[in-house]
């Protein structure tokens, strides 16, 4: 009888858990399958994409009237971005693809930079047109490469899971086929990109790597480094401070130093050129403690910093409170010129005012050429171009980067309008608007 | 002569009639933009009673309330520089009534409010239904350009399942590799397009994004967004004891923090 009652139980048992079993693995699939479908809904979009861009970029060369090219190449750059975008979804970021990416990302920009230039006053040159035919012939081969990775997917029910599966179990010997297609695809790329077909204009849209300009002088060792960092960041010599040398990736060499002091909580970093000794930027982790100085105090003291360590000619640009530090943007300024791209910024705690962060990075490789160049035009022709509806309060002269990251000298305007605030650049040569931007430092807090 | 009797008088009154609570209620500090707190909560409110200010009273030194600032030191014949130093203040005092009970009410029961003059304080206030009192002072934060707040708290989550075992500057630095990688033609450019790329992050991949950060996560956050980056430049990191990808060596290498290797 008892025995009759377990045998019950136990079958009742297993076949419970069976059914729980089996439930669970119905789940985990429907969850396999719903991520599996995004991957392959990324995918085929991209193939797609690529397709149409293919097709955009060959219209383009057949167009002649400019009311009809304009339209053409803004729909080369949605289409560009939003290929990019069905890249960024993919789980291909263990794999090499970063040079197809790369390629989709420079057709947007150069597509997009013709697209908004007045093509009746300055037409695309010969160049740029040889450049659209290397972007379309590129294009064409990424398509081929593609498509024909999409037919062995469908084919043989080729599943997304396995390659993310295979990328990260970094599995040699078994070779995926998507993986192999996505390779001779950035393989197609790297010959086309480094092939001269691209022209100047193609070429010159790569962000080039900048170094420390300014950091000039003799490489220093790393005692050396230690005494800058001492001396910068007014040290008692008892702490203890470790050197580490920049490896090979660097574009430019520099020391890493960590401070570690035994009396004060939290070490401070601080990374230093190798040429010259410049501080690059540093940064103390120690916890502040609640506010007991302004904001303004604390800009008088990080002012009194610039001008203890040779910074001259900052003014400030950017004050904000964060909690219980201030954090401070300074700007090159010469003659009343703001020089935006030679920034400082800086962190000052607001519990004993001392500077506790400090990057001159942009400054240290902004090479923007002096003298400056004189305006050509006047502020009250500039003014003029500024919008009617805008309420100018503040003006002056500045250097900006604009969008082919060359350095342009504009007029700046601070205005209003409708309760926002505005910053306005117009070029001091030509009478463009190079940016206009909306200035918002303050969000309302939510729930 | 009787011209400075009517002065004295009337100053006379007017010490009588406001409690002396009120003028000194601003702290000695110069308040300037980007500033956050009481004393900004005070300046907003008297700005606004003067019909100056008609932005939110929310103890956060905005643009809004630095022009609203700068056309009162104008119309007062002060210097205009957009500081609330001594003699702003003092001016501002005078002119100005400040119901400060009123507005720390409001601001913590979270309503609606405005704080003009010649208009009953009873009929600038909007009840917002819930009415959560809060513990916070203001009632907004600055934020750096280009970011909201749930963007830093996105970032910070990232940051604290990828990196809390690290030191403080290991932190920033995988934070600062977000936003190299913003920046970068290779991937995404919204925060959210590169922190969710597949397979870009373990922590995204096995679910610790969504563990609570810490306050030295988002700490670390605020300090790549605002200029800091230890990686010199880096899009990629790994962990050398753990890496299971013989890409990822080959990579050319900046520098070590921490357990993280940072690479181009």
């Amino acid at each position: 009888m008892v025995r009759n009652i377990l045998i019950a139980a136990l079958v009742v048992a297993v076949i419970g858990t069976g059914y729980w079993g089996y439930r669970e693995h119905q789940k985990k699939n429907a969850i396999l399958i719903h991520a599996e479908n995004n991957y392959q809904r990324a995918f085929h979009d991209l193939a797609y994409q690529i397709d149409l861009l293919h097709d955009k970029l060959g219209a383009t060369l057949a167009m002649n009237s400019h009311a009809s090219l304009s339209p053409a190449l803004a729909e080369v750059w949605k289409i560009a971005s939003e290929a990019h975008s069905d890249v960024g979804q993919l789980p291909l970021s263990l794999l090499p693809f970063n040079k197809t990416q790369e390629f989709l990302s420079k057709i947007g920009e150069f597509s997009y930079r013709t697209a908004v230039r007045d093509l009746e006053k300055e037409p695309l040159t010969k160049e740029e047109y040889k450049t659209l035919e290397a972007l379309y012939k590129n294009a064409g081969a990424i398509r081929q490469e593609l498509r024909n990775v999409q037919h062995l997917v469908l084919e043989n029910n080729l599943r997304w899971m396995d390659v993310e599966l295979a990328l990260a179990t970094n599995d040699q010997k078994g070779d995926n086929i998507i993986i192999d297609g996505f390779k001779a695809v950035e393989k197609n790329v790297d010959t086309f990109s480094t092939s001269s077909e691209f022209g100047p204009s193609f070429i010159g849209l790569a962000n080039e790597e900048k170094g420390f300009v300014r950091a000039k002088g003799r490489p220093i060792s790393k005692d050396e480094a230690k005494r800058v960092a001492r001396e910068f960041l007014g040290l008692k010599g008892t702490e203890k401070i470790k050197v580490t040398e920049s490896g090979n990736g660097a574009d430019e060499r520099f020391y890493s130093l960590t401070i570690h002091d035994s009396k004060t909580k939290g070490d401070i970093y601080m990374d230093v050129t190798k040429n010259g000794g410049y501080p690059i930027w540093a940064l103390n982790s120690r916890p502040v403690g609640k506010p007991k100085i302004s904001l303004h105090e604390a800009l008088n003291r990080g002012m009194a910093f610039l001008r203890r360590h040779q910074f001259t000619g900052f003014e400030l640009y950017d004050s904000t409170q964060y909690d219980n530090v201030a954090v401070l943007t300074f700007v090159k300024s010469e003659n009343g010129i703001r020089i935006y791209p030679e920034a400082i910024q800086m962190k000052v705690a607001l519990d004993n005012g001392h500077v506790v962060g400090f990057t001159a990075r942009d400054y240290l490789s902004s090479s923007i050429p002096r003298p400056l160049p004189k305006p050509t035009l006047t502020v009250e022709e500039v003014r003029k171009k500024v919008n009617p509806h805008l309420k100018v309060m503040e003006q002056r002269q500045a250097v900006i980067m604009h969008d082919l990251q060359k350095p342009v000298l504009c007029y700046e305007f601070l205005g209003t309008l409708g309760g926002e605030t505005y910053q306005l650049f117009i070029n001091a040569a030509t009478g463009l608007e190079e940016k206009v931007e909306k200035l918002e430092s303050v969000e309302p807090n939510y729930g | 002569m009787a011209r400075k009797w009517v002065l004295f008088i009337a100053l006379a009154v007017w010490t009588c009639i406001y409690p002396s609570g009120y003028a000194s209620a601003f702290s000695p500090q110069v308040i300037q933009r980007g500033a956050v707190g009481d004393d900004v909560i005070e300046l907003q409110a008297r700005l606004q009673y003067l019909g100056f200010y008609n932005g939110k009273i929310d103890g956060v030194f905005g643009w809004r309330t630095y022009w609203a600032l700068r056309n009162f030191q104008y119309e007062y014949g002060l210097p205009v520089d957009g500081l609330a130093g001594a003699e702003t203040k003092r001016k501002l005092v005078k002119a100005s009534k400040y119901y400060e009970q009123f507005v720390k009410e409001q601001i913590r029961q979270g309503n609606d409010f405005t704080h003009y003059g010649g208009i009953p304080l009873s009929q600038q206030v909007k009840k917002r239904g819930g009415g959560s009192s809060r513990a916070a002072i203001t009632t907004a934060s600055n934020v750096p350009k280009g970011f909201s707040q749930n963007d830093i708290r996105l970032m910070a989550n990232a940051v604290y399942g990828e990196a809390r075992g690290e030191p403080y500057i290991g932190q920033v630095a995988v934070a600062a590799v977000i936003l190299n990688r913003l920046e970068h033609p290779s991937f995404p450019d919204t925060v959210a397009g590169v922190i969710f790329q597949p397979g870009a992050f373990t922590a995204v991949a096995d679910g610790q994004i969504w563990l609570t950060p810490n306050e030295t996560a988002k700490k670390a956050v605020l300090d790549a967004i605002n200029g800091w980056d230890p990686t010199g430049g880096a899009i990629y990191y790994f962990n050398p004891a753990t890496a299971t990808s013989s890409w990822i060596w080959s990579r050319p290498q900046i520098k070590r923090i921490g357990n993280h290797i940072f690479c181009k």
